[in-house]
């Protein structure tokens, strides 16, 4: 946020340093982007061939036109996949958001608990998926769990053996993640508004509520726009996490949609329609954030500072 | 903002196959052979145990040898295979992942070897060799050990209940009510690892249609999913599961972890079905369970009026060594010297013994008598050298493509999210040919 909004504050000085610093700083893009074309381009490129093709990871790459995409758009279980990877992305969305910006705005505070609380609730994001995913599956076993530890028969539910509640044990185990990284976005974005505000807003009488409905929320709107646009557009890459939680089970009740290209690529050696499902997921990610950049308003150079 | 950023980047390229290439570190290059075969104990001990003694005698001919995790290693191999960089023996589990190699032709026909070394033939169980072979060609050498689904009870849980093991089909569903009443689950389940459940169908197939149900549909005849025996079959596993007759929170339990067997030796549950591999480990893990004599077995039980032979078993009939058809002619001659003097030598029989397994060679009964596991071994040659027919497990025949669609709708079988008849159509339409 900070990169951006020093940017466009200042539209008229930067063109005119490009005009005349334009050569000698050409060259600092360069090392992001060899690695975006060797990292990402050139494998995007690879995955979009190999989807008119069929190989099954082993042999021989035949090429073999729409076969591998009439097999993937003709299976049901495409539309349950997007639909359950929709389901993921939009409830941790709703989940996270309203819990990230309070917890943002609490830890902005300059007390010093809050800044020792600030660490505690930043510990999720430091540990990796597979371990957490395995720490809350052993915590949730229905025979050796929690609830059976600690004699809570409500705690001792079959948490990742019924459809529902196994979505919604994703979607918690999800947003417990993540939910201390945009914590932290936003908690450096309510910083930056300026007192000058609220002290106005003091004065004029308006209360703790007003002053966070009238200035915060909305001084947090491009905010809110990055964080949700990273929400929805990483909650399409989950992977590791619900692999291991449920393996996309029980049945196909949390198989999203990397999951499904996953199964089909490296279980089922079925790289063709892997590749087209892969293809789809970098098709939806392009689309939703650039619906997100067209939800935070196409006048990117608008200030938001000083009340404007 | 720049590392999230850069974070979104890199997992939006690793989204295809193409990036995950294995390191080849561990390839074919070089002089000397190389092997990858799998991690765990006992076993990882025995297959390291076997190429350190072939390289203390051959110095000139060493193998390498590097060890995987069992699912690290499935992805592995293939994405070495693919690449060109796979080592020179391979570790498999034969059936319908061998004939994925045979097809992209990456591993060697060893028929004429076999029959220029009819002495290392003759050693083996023959049954071994069906999974071994594509097309009427041996393209792996049998190894390790015999493996048969067997149907364990927690012995004290029954004393507890009052009843007595099953010895049919409908013994076993009068038994669901009466363990369920005391609290203790029937049936231990890892039905979040699927091959578990297929195992139950296996075996109900097996003994209500007989073994040419399976094999019908393994040779692709139209619509073979849809005979009769085979709705009867699936609509027995279902009955089970509506009559609670798996452990409460079945479909969220790994066998990986190895809480299935937890479950029957903890009392949980009163009887589990599972390969011969789990009882090392609830030796192991189970603390007096089985040296106190708790553990009890059984070949699966008939159904009344099935057609199976009730003397049939399912599992791995061995696994298997493959050599790899890009790896030089002195790395395949060292494999082939490894499998001549180095597998399944003495040593490693009596130590395969040892760990309460059944090594694939004929007369291994004869180490049994000093053993402490002398019953269940006594009991794991019966099966397995009596056995009419000794099936491989299904996900292993089959190919990987079909064998996922069979698993996952398994899966849904169990979770009741399917009939037996959608899920005979969901099988035909990949098994037809």
């Amino acid at each position: 946020m900070t990169a951006a909004s020093v940017g466009s504050a200042r539209p008229a000085p930067s063109r005119s340093a490009k005009s005349v610093h334009g050569r000698s700083l050409g060259w600092l893009a360069v090392p992001a982007l060899v690695f975006f074309v060797a990292f990402g381009v050139i494998p995007l490129i690879g995955v979009l061939l190999l989807s008119f093709t069929t190989w099954d990871g082993i042999g021989e790459v035949v090429p073999s036109g729409l076969t591998s995409w009439k097999s993937v758009l003709s299976d049901p279980g495409l539309p349950h996949a997007m639909w359950v990877t929709f389901q993921v992305a939009a409830l941790s969305w709703l989940f996270q958001t309203p819990m990230s910006i309070l917890l943002g705005v609490f830890l902005a505070g300059a007390q010093k608990y809050r800044a020792f609380l600030a660490v505690l609730y930043f510990i999720p994001l430091l540990l990796s998926s597979a371990a957490i995913a395995i720490t809350f599956k052993a915590l949730l076993d229905p025979n050796f769990g929690i609830g059976t530890g600690l004699g809570l028969p409500f705690m001792s539910q079959d948490w990742l053996g019924e459809p529902k509640l196994a979505l919604g044990v994703v979607v918690f185990v999800v947003s417990w993640q993540f939910i201390p990284f945009h914590s932290l976005i936003y908690q450096g974005a309510v910083r930056q508004i300026p007192t000058s505000m609220y002290e106005a807003a003091q004065i004029d009488g308006a209360g703790r509520m007003r002053q966070f409905f009238s200035i915060t929320l909305p001084q947090l709107k491009n905010t809110i726009v990055t964080s949700s646009t990273l929400m929805v557009v990483g909650s399409l890459t989950f992977f590791d996490l619900i692999y291991v939680l449920t393996a996309g089970g029980p049945g196909d009740a949390t198989r999203v949609l990397a999951l499904d290209m996953y199964k089909r690529g490296f279980q089922a050696n079925l790289m063709g329609p892997a590749s087209a499902i892969g293809v789809i997921l970098v098709l939806v990610g392009l689309l939703l954030a650039l619906l997100f950049r067209r939800l935070g308003g196409g006048d990117q150079t608008a200030s938001q500072l000083e009340g404007a | 903002m720049g590392v999230p950023l850069a974070g979104a980047l890199a997992a939006c390229g690793s989204s295809g196959p193409s990036s995950s290439t294995s390191s080849g570190s561990a390839g074919a290059a070089g002089s000397g052979a190389s092997y990858w075969y799998l991690t765990g104990q006992p076993g990882e001990g025995i297959r390291k145990g076997a190429v350190d003694r072939f390289n203390a005698a051959n110095a000139s001919t060493q193998i390498a040898q590097t060890a995987f995790q069992n699912d690290a290693y499935k992805t592995k191999i293939k994405t070495a295979l693919g690449a060109g960089q796979a080592p020179t023996i391979i570790w498999g589990w034969g059936g319908g992942g061998l004939k994925s190699y045979v097809d992209a032709s990456q591993v060697e026909d060893l028929t004429s070897w076999f029959s220029d070394n009819a002495a290392v033939k003759d050693k083996l169980f023959p049954s071994s060799f069906g999974a071994a072979t594509v097309g009427g060609k041996i393209y792996a050498m049998p190894c390790e050990t015999v493996q048969p689904i067997v149907l364990y009870y927690n012995k004290s849980v029954f004393e507890k209940v009052g009843v007595q093991p099953p010895t049919s089909w409908d013994d076993i569903m009068a038994l669901v009510p009466k363990f369920n009443a005391q609290g203790i689950a029937p049936f231990s389940l890892g039905g979040q690892s699927r091959w578990t459940n297929m195992m139950w169908l296996e075996f109900l197939f097996d003994r209500i249609g007989g073994p040419e149900v399976f094999q019908a549909a393994f040779e692709g005849q139209k619509d073979a999913w849809s005979n009769p025996d085979a709705i009867t079959a699936l609509t027995k596993v279902q009955d089970l599961v509506k009559a609670n007759g798996f452990i409460k929170g079945f479909s969220s339990i790994t066998a990986d972890s190895n809480a299935d067997q937890a479950l029957l030796y903890t009392g949980k549950a009163a009887m589990m079905l599972h390969g011969a591999w789990t009882y090392g480990s609830m030796k192991s893990d189970g603390g007096d369970f089985v040296k106190g004599g708790h553990l009890g077995w059984m070949n699966f039980p008939p159904v009344a009026g099935g057609k199976g032979d009730p003397t049939n078993t399912v599992g791995n009939p061995g696994q298997y060594l493959s050599i790899s058809s890009k790896a030089t002619a002195a790395e395949k001659e060292t494999a082939k010297k490894f499998f001549t003097t180095g597998v399944l030598d003495s040593t490693e029989v009596k130590a395969w013994i040892d760990t309460g397994s059944i090594p694939i060679v004929k007369g291994a009964d004869s180490n049994i008598g000093s053993s402490e596991d002398a019953e269940w071994l006594k009991f794991l040659y019966g099966v397995s050298s009596n056995a009419k027919v000794f099936a491989q497990s299904w996900d292993q025949a089959l190919p990987p493509s079909a064998a996922e669609t069979l698993l996952d709708n398994i899966a849904k079988l169990f979770q009741l999210s399917i009939t037996p008849e959608q899920f005979a159509t969901n099988l035909n339409a990949v098994t037809n040919s």
